[in-house]
């Protein structure tokens, strides 16, 4: 009964698609093959750059901070942090650490947050209690993540190689000697928390 | 005609230095300690500067972060934090302090630990985590400055306190 049905359906389906089909792979007959390729190659430039550009600006703090979820209650705090607001004017955004930079990263990154639109639409965080609520388990998804990738989003502006721990407090040279460059610990082990609020940390390591 | 001129220019000189001598003086906070013995030195956070004035406040100070141990002024001081603490969570989800400073990670982080009386409760049961009563750390123990004291303070401490030699 069923296997008929899809045979009808497919069968509707091709008659449907089969002069569209037949047309794709016919040589043209009005258009060059100059204008054709030209033509294409203006088009891919076009829409791949016009993808790009779409996706850059789902980066952008302005975009970010357009729901109030985000404005009012991460962004709010990143406010009084170091990564805001500090002596050489450097501000990372949301995008700098939540969003990879390297492009397959980031569409991998990008489609995951689809699940957040949902997530906007159905309301799951649209009151502070809510957002409270769920705080620890959305940053252990972040933890997570960092963790998994060796904190790479940190890595992209902060290097071990490139520190100068003498410029450094004595503590912070010691221990980033002792853990950071042995590779025996990874900076958002220690560093949880440096940009927002920290959840109820009962029993969750932090160093 | 020429007189008019003239006594134009004389009243728009004379308002010139009226302007001129209206302009405030900016009333400039000493950053050195000053002594409140005088009788008319009732508010030493004005540092001298009249009540009816604005006062330009002195520059910030800057926490001291040298991660040298401070030696304590008086016998049962909380010791002074030697490194700057800017934005660690101390809240009700979080102590950045006991990080380093809990007697299991002191070693890990060359930290000094805290004393075994803060894992003790009011009534002597000793924790296994710091005693609800000792939580928030900057209660006791804070960081220092390089901001001059707002008056000259004239005690000396510990040391010169207890006469040397002394069997106490």
């Amino acid at each position: 009964m069923i296997g008929r049905r899809i045979r009808t359906m497919t069968g509707r389906m091709r008659g449907w698609i089969a002069p569209f089909w037949t047309t794709l792979w016919r040589p043209s007959m009005h258009f060059s093959l100059g204008f054709l390729t030209l033509g294409g190659f203006i088009a891919g430039i076009v829409f791949w750059g016009g993808f790009n550009t779409a996706m850059e600006a789902t980066n952008t703090e302005a975009f970010c901070t357009s729901c109030h979820e985000m404005k009012a209650n991460v962004f709010a705090e990143l406010k009084t942090t170091i990564h805001y607001n500090n002596r050489s004017g450097v501000r990372a955004i949301c995008s700098d650490c939540h969003v990879p930079h390297n492009w397959t990263d980031k569409i991998a990154r990008k489609m995951q947050a689809s699940k957040e639109v949902w997530g906007k639409i159905f309301g799951s965080i649209d009151t502070r209690e809510k957002f409270l609520d769920n705080r620890l388990e959305l940053a252990k998804h972040e933890w997570a993540r960092l963790k998994a990738n060796d904190s790479l989003e940190c890595r992209n502006c902060h290097q071990y190689d490139s520190m100068d721990l003498t410029r450094q407090a004595p503590r912070a040279a010691q221990i980033h000697q002792l853990y950071l460059g042995t590779g025996e610990k990874t900076c958002i082990d220690c560093h949880k928390g440096i940009a927002h609020q920290l959840p109820d940390m009962r029993g969750i390591p932090q160093g | 005609m020429n007189a008019i001129a003239t006594i134009a220019l004389l009243a728009s000189a004379m308002l010139a230095g009226c302007g001129a001598k209206h302009e405030e003086t900016p009333h400039r906070a000493p950053s050195a300690p000053v002594l409140v013995s005088a009788p008319d030195q009732i508010d030493p956070l004005r540092r001298g500067v009249p009540i009816d004035a604005e006062a330009t406040p002195p520059a910030m100070a800057r926490v001291e972060n040298f991660d040298r141990v401070r030696p304590v002024n008086y016998e049962k001081q909380p010791p002074t934090i030697p490194h700057s603490i800017d934005n660690y969570q101390l809240t009700r989800n979080t102590n950045r302090c006991m990080l380093c400073h809990t007697q299991s990670n002191a070693q890990t982080f060359h930290a000094p630990p805290v004393s075994p009386a803060h894992y003790a409760t009011r009534d002597g049961t000793i924790l296994e985590e710091i005693s609800p009563r000792r939580y928030f750390c900057v209660q006791c123990h804070v960081v220092q400055t390089d901001a001059q004291p707002l008056i000259a303070n004239l005690y000396e401490g510990l040391n010169t306190t207890i006469p040397k030699g002394s069997a106490r």
